[in-house]
């Protein structure tokens, strides 16, 4: 059986659209009430818990307020991009789910059907292409509010995302020489068990690259400008940096694209380094969709199912982690977010690649097939990576006080 | 002349962020996870009160309905904020009462004074605090709302138990 095509094709991919962003829209829903709810739970609060059952409703009451209040322009304000700033900072979160695999391919009458919105062949450059569209979205807010407080922080939030940006993508490289294809559904599937005629390394990537995900996870928490890195944001500096001058709907907007990109970057640790849609300790869904159209593996509905579970589940705990981390540490100074993300975070990132590369080159020169063996040894390198990066380099390096550099 | 900045330094050992950072998100763990949590519902559980908390005002009246005030004038005098209006009247029989007693609790410091100085224990403190209003007019209250409040008197200290046990 091969792949939909033709008008099938184009109403299989209609309705995926329709539901992952619907789906999306509604996590980025979930994801706003949890997050305060979890703030609560870490401050012993309760939290929201007036409005419905849990205080699941509280949501749906913002929504209401924020459609219902005065939208503001400042005399000050450039019009055009003023009102443009907002789509811009929801529109790159969104459509970087184009190329993200939820599940296993879904076997219909017409042919089966990718459980991924566009399976395009150079999926990893798309995701660092849209990724870095991001910024538009708050220069342009800082830019066009005609505020100096906006200003201010556009240029700030626009300066960290780009210096993290580098990183971000350089972190990934040494995914991209194990893996040895940009396709995302080829990332998930090498993450998987063996199967037959196409070797795997039967491991999540968060072994054999355990540094990658630290500093990939460390990049995404400054592109998606939450804490410890929301340095846009400053009460006392900025007000609230680039939306300042934003309010109602607009400035909800704002909110909506924050909390889209958190889903998406833990969608792209889930699909990087968790494994994607695998289902660990089971081969049944040892699944595999070829770029020529070709599968591998056998194809069900209830597998389809339980993927998108086990993806959505993943995903669910990667934000959890990532509000979680937002509730404990402590945010950098800004000369210390520059330091981390110049001084250290590159370098550390380009040494790693360089050591993975030449420890791959090491294992092919010695003739250990693509496996689990090659993963594992990757792994015991890493670990030792770890332990010098943590408790050698660590004593006062990474992070320091301003006046010892006086 | 410009003052010097200390700088203390750390012990190495200390000085690591990220095993900081380690134990710090254990400790949010810690509290994520346990179920009790400090806040109080408060419309729905409230306080419980101690028996000399000082609140809304209430006037304590005889069996017929009349307040028990003689308008002796003690407690306008002895207010320390001058909160309480009172105009003394008589009547046929020559027995002084207020013909208008109102007191301003938006203006009261809850001092407790006119409670202790009454000679007819008619004016009393209350267990009550939930006295909120829409209009400033509506925090002065007359004899008459202050014979109707039903709260608990506020307990006067007791020099003999002066813990409150």
């Amino acid at each position: 059986m091969g792949p939909v095509t033709g008008g099938a094709f184009v109403v299989a991919t209609i309705i995926k659209v329709a539901v992952f962003f619907t789906v999306m829209m509604l996590s980025v829903m979930l994801a706003t009430i949890v997050e305060r709810k979890i703030a609560g739970f870490i401050q012993d609060r309760s939290g929201p818990n007036r409005v419905g059952p849990w205080g699941a409703l509280q949501v749906i009451a913002d929504g209401i307020k924020n459609i219902i209040k005065e939208e503001t322009m400042p005399a000050q304000a450039i019009r055009q991009f003023f009102v443009l700033a907002p789509v811009l900072a929801i529109l790159p979160a969104t459509i970087l789910f184009a190329v993200i695999p939820f599940g296993s391919p879904l076997p219909t009458q017409w042919g089966f059907v990718e459980m991924i919105v566009a399976d395009a062949s150079i999926g990893f450059l798309y995701i660092l292409a849209i990724g870095s569209i991001g910024v538009y979205g708050i220069a342009m807010a800082g830019w066009s509010s005609g505020s100096k407080y906006s200003l201010l922080g556009g240029l700030r939030g626009s300066a960290q995302m780009i210096s993290y940006e580098v990183a971000l993508a350089l972190s990934l490289v040494p995914l991209i020489l194990l893996v040895g294809d940009v396709r995302a559904p080829e990332i998930v599937s090498m993450q998987q068990g063996f199967t037959a005629g196409a070797p795997t390394y039967s491991m999540w990537f968060v072994f054999p690259l355990f540094l990658g995900l630290f500093f990939f996870f460390v990049s995404g928490l400054a592109e998606t400008n939450r804490l410890p890195f929301d340095l846009p944001e400053a009460e006392a500096e900025l007000v609230t940096g680039y939306h300042t001058e934003y309010s109602a709907m607009k400035f909800s907007m704002f909110m909506i694209g924050e909390f889209a990109h958190v889903i998406t970057v833990a969608a792209l640790v889930t699909v990087f380094f968790l494994g994607g849609w695998d289902i660990p300790f089971w081969a049944g869904d040892n699944i595999r969709v070829l770029s020529d159209g070709t599968v591998i593996g056998e194809p069900t509905g209830w597998k389809t199912i339980l993927t998108l579970g086990s993806f959505s589940i993943k995903t669910s705990l990667v934000v959890v982690v990532f509000m979680w981390i937002r509730w404990t540490l402590p945010r950098f100074r800004y000369d210390q977010l520059m330091d981390l993300g110049w001084k250290f975070m590159l370098e550390a990132v380009t040494v790693y690649i360089l050591v993975i590369a030449f420890v791959i080159l090491g294992i092919e020169a010695v003739g250990i097939p693509v496996g689990i063996w090659y993963a594992l040894i990757l792994f015991v390198v890493n670990l030792l990576l770890a332990l010098m990066l943590f408790f050698m380099i660590d004593r006062g390096a990474i992070i320091r006080g301003a006046a010892r550099k006086i | 002349m410009p003052g010097e900045v200390k700088v203390v330094s750390r012990p190495k050992g200390e000085a690591s962020y990220a095993r900081a950072a380690a134990k710090g998100m254990r400790i949010t763990l810690k509290h994520l996870l346990n179920p009790a949590k400090k806040t109080q519902q408060y419309p729905d559980e409230k306080w419980e009160l101690s028996p000399r908390v000082r609140g809304t005002h209430r006037m304590a009246v005889h069996e017929d309905g009349r307040a028990k005030c003689v308008g002796c004038g003690l407690c306008p005098t002895v207010c320390p904020v001058n909160c309480i209006k009172l105009v003394p009247a008589e009547d046929e029989n020559g027995e002084r009462y207020a013909a208008i007693y109102e007191i301003d609790e938006f203006r009261c410091i809850f001092c407790g004074y006119c409670q202790e100085v009454c000679p007819v224990e008619a004016i009393h403190l209350g267990v009550h605090y939930e006295n909120a209003e829409y209009s400033r007019e509506r925090w002065v209250y007359d004899l008459e709302r202050l014979c109707e409040q039903e709260h608990d008197v506020t307990a006067l200290w007791d020099p003999s138990d002066p813990a409150s046990q």
